[in-house]
């Protein structure tokens, strides 16, 4: 056989090989391009006119999972805008896979109503469409996944996603999709995109919706142009104030800054306090806190910690210019300072929530951490904790990633003040156990310390440093003869969600909350 | 061991929340306080709630001190007798001027001790100084009850008693500060001084601190937890200060064991005076858990 190359190819070796013959022309391909570049990303791209020709070209059909990521917090507009379209175009029973969701998602609630919406997979729900759920408005129990849960389960095919609608500060027309927008100062960005990787790599379909089409290469990018279907240009993508508020501030509150301390005395004192060590800090006001304490620490025993991981706010920012940290693994930027060092400085990475959490991979980053700071709304005498439903039985938070990082650590460790308002703390069982006592290592709590008895040589050396240790039991003894015992919370029967553990194990359910 | 004063936290006696957990951030005392930060209207509820707060929570180690109304007041008799009853350690004279006044107070302590089954002296007075009258008559005031733990300066009210205003170094306060210090050593009660009321301002209530720490003072009201530490640094002592103290004081029990009145170390002889500086520091180290009981 002679090729469009004037070659002569056996016809025997063609067969067997099962490759086609050459052809000037592929069919699929068209004819060559000559176009120069600036004409081609306006002419040939993969930008949409709409969010309605982007929907119909991915193949959207009912009964479909969509995913979105929680990147852009409360200023996020993406899953309402495109529910809306959705909701428009006459889709029903549609999945909703989000990385999380907040109190600016409640118009889902018409959705659900609709019939629009029939499913939801989050690692947090809050506000009226929390409440909403609480009440049992979704006939199909919620699934919440920690953020390596929900990594492991997307990428083992447990939850798959058909089309993934993902927000981006900025792309380009090709689909190289940013958290944040190149050579743009003071830009509305959200800093990483590490949730928002993992729904593109696996997605069936991705579609990148941007109020920012920026030049070609948008590179670095978080989302390749290779995973990217196509995008669509909105007015807006969200509050910018809300994406990223300023640098996160730190406590005057003399309660966190009492516990913020113990918890500091309690790292140096643990035996993992040591050169090299690796740390995560969540974002409350106590940890904060706590990684201003260690800061000072670290300095004065000349000690550096190897990489920070996990939700990066200023602190840990200005710790790593200091030259105290020496990589910043960011699955997710808390801060506009956090949100402007990722893109200009190359040790502050850019990762994904399976090299962040995923807990089948022992390469993952929280396998390699030493100490993690948890907060909770609840830890009973098991050192179970809860902080997904609060007090009055209602969800109200977030898994996150609490889970994942408390088994992954070499050390963790949970702040709480033993009260809220005249609600205990600690309790002798929590309302939903999230997280399982088994991976809670100290409770540091404004009336003192609590050590898992499955750790104890943690204790030990927590009593040489003479820190105020007791028991947990102490503790809650010590809450209920403030508070009482609270009365029993009105659950009905219904299970209105599954709190799943980072394996995809059921480790608990939601019933129903009844007025 | 001798009590260590060297921070009091003012709460105010009509909070809920601060008299539920006041003691927990590391002050030697907490104060509650019914006089000036409780409004008129609320003399009545401040005061069964510090009743209350005073009989179920367990504020452990920490001394407890109710500042009470003057007796001159509608209040000030109700305050004594409802604080006696429940049991507080301390009771702070509000403008303490003249023996009188404490001799009055400590009436009617007696009287609600015996009312309530409480043992007669229990209750202990810490009187407070705010005008050139209370400065003048301060060794009387010291030396005007057994129960008197501490003399107090109350340094805002002074200043406009004394027709001046404070300044940032505390000039117009050096006297009193000095006839406080004075009277409370010739008593044999401890010495303490006005708060800092800028809770922001940590390096001028260091300076503070050290300034009165010099004078002699053996400690100073607060208004915020925040204030605990700075001042608590300022008072403890160094390791080297630590290790001479220690050494000082087995030289003495040696000396004592032989019997001899001479105390020496390194070729020196010791003198009483600084062997008294020396168990104070120790009492000081073991009271902020730089070494061991024993």
């Amino acid at each position: 056989m002679i090729n469009a190359a004037k070659r002569d190819i056996p016809q025997d070796v063609l067969e067997k090989s099962g490759l086609p013959l050459y052809e000037e022309v592929n069919p699929k391909l068209g004819p060559r391009e000559t176009m120069a570049l600036d004409e081609r990303l306006s002419k040939k791209n993969k930008i949409l006119p709409g969010l309605e020709e982007a929907i119909r070209q991915v193949g959207l059909k009912d009964g479909m999972t969509i995913s979105f990521h929680h990147h852009f917090r409360d200023g996020e507009k993406i899953v309402n805008l495109v529910l809306d379209k959705i909701a428009e175009m006459g889709f029903k029973n549609i999945s909703v896979a989000a990385s999380s969701l907040s109190s600016v998602h409640e118009p889902m609630i018409e959705h659900i109503k609709n019939g629009v919406v029939t499913h939801i997979e989050t690692s947090g729900l809050r506000g009226k469409l929390a409440n909403a759920i609480s009440h049992g408005i979704l006939e199909d129990p919620v699934i919440f996944r920690s953020h390596g849960g929900r990594a492991s389960a997307i990428k083992n095919g447990d939850l798959h996603i058909d089309v993934a609608f993902l927000g981006a500060a900025s792309c380009d027309p090709y689909g190289n999709a940013s958290g944040y927008t190149l050579d743009v100062e003071g830009d509305a960005a959200c800093g990483s995109l590490g949730y928002a990787k993992v729904d593109a790599q696996y997605a069936d379909k991705v579609v990148i919706l941007t109020n920012n089409i920026v030049g070609y290469p948008n590179m670095p990018c978080a989302i390749p142009e290779t995973q990217v279907d196509c995008i669509v240009e909105v007015e807006s993508i969200g509050d910018p104030n809300k994406i990223s508020s300023g640098a996160t501030r730190f406590t005057k509150n003399p309660h966190d800054l009492l516990i913020s301390q113990l918890a500091a005395k309690v790292i140096e004192a643990s035996g993992y306090f040591k050169e090299g060590f690796s740390m995560q800090t969540g974002s409350g006001g106590a940890s904060l806190a706590v990684t201003r304490f260690l800061r000072d620490m670290m300095i004065e025993k000349d000690i550096h910690a190897s990489f920070a991981l996990g939700g990066i706010t200023s602190q840990i920012v200005s710790m790593h210019e200091e030259g105290l940290i020496g990589r910043i693994l960011d699955v997710q930027s808390f801060d506009t300072v956090a949100a402007q060092s990722i893109k200009k400085n190359k040790y502050h990475c850019e990762i994904d929530a399976n090299f962040y959490a995923n807990p089948f991979d022992e390469g993952s980053a929280l396998h390699q951490l030493d100490i993690v700071i948890l907060s909770a709304l609840e830890v009973d005498t098991d050192f179970n904790v809860n902080v997904l439903t609060g007090s009055d039985g209602v969800i109200r938070g977030a898994i996150g990633g609490h889970p994942d990082t408390a088994a992954g650590a070499a050390l963790t460790i949970l702040t709480a003040p033993l009260m809220r308002g005249r609600m205990p703390t600690v309790m002798k069982e929590v309302n939903t156990v999230v997280t399982p006592g088994s991976t809670i290592d100290v409770v540091v709590t404004d009336q003192g310390i609590a050590v898992n008895p499955r750790r104890p040589e943690i204790r030990e050396r927590l009593l040489k440093a003479r820190l105020p240790v007791t028991t947990i039991e102490e503790l809650q003894q010590k809450a209920e003869k403030l508070a009482g015992v609270p009365e029993k919370l009105p659950f009905g029967e219904k299970v209105v969600a599954l709190v799943t553990y980072r394996d995809g194990s059921v480790i608990d359910v939601v019933r129903n909350i009844e007025d | 061991m001798e009590r260590l004063r060297r921070t009091m936290l003012f709460v105010p006696g009509n909070n809920p929340g601060m008299l539920a957990d006041a003691h927990i951030y590391g002050s030697d005392s907490v104060m509650f306080d019914l006089e000036d930060s409780v409004s008129l209207g609320e003399k009545d509820a401040a005061r069964m709630l510090v009743y209350n707060a005073l009989k179920t929570i367990d504020y452990g180690e920490v001394e407890t001190v109710v500042r009470v109304n003057p007796l001159s007041t509608p209040y000030g008799a109700e305050d004594i007798k409802a604080m006696v009853a429940a049991g507080v350690q301390v009771i702070r004279m509000p403008k303490t001027e003249t023996a009188q006044d404490v001799i009055d107070t400590e009436k009617a302590i007696e009287a609600a001790e015996i009312a309530y089954g409480r043992e007669v002296g229990s209750t202990k007075i810490l009187t407070a100084v705010e005008s050139a009258l209370g400065i003048v008559n301060a060794y009387a005031i010291a030396t005007a009850s057994k129960r008197i733990i501490g003399i107090a300066l109350g340094a805002e009210d002074y200043a406009a008693n004394l027709k001046t205003t404070r300044s940032k170094d505390g000039v117009e306060l050096f006297y009193a500060r000095s006839v406080i210090v004075v009277a409370a050593r010739a008593a044999g009660i401890d010495a303490l001084d006005t708060v800092y009321s800028n809770v922001n301002d940590t390096e001028g209530l260091i300076e503070q601190t050290k300034l009165i720490k010099q004078l002699g003072f053996d400690g100073k009201s607060i208004i915020n937890p925040r204030q605990i530490d700075p001042i608590q640094q300022v008072y403890t002592p160094t390791t080297v200060e630590i290790e001479k103290a220690m050494r000082i004081v087995a030289a003495a029990e040696e000396a004592e064991k032989r019997g001899s009145g001479v105390v020496s170390l390194d070729g020196k002889m010791v003198d009483k005076p600084v062997y008294m500086r020396a168990l104070r520091v120790i009492n000081l180290a073991k009271a902020m858990n730089l070494i061991d009981e024993d």
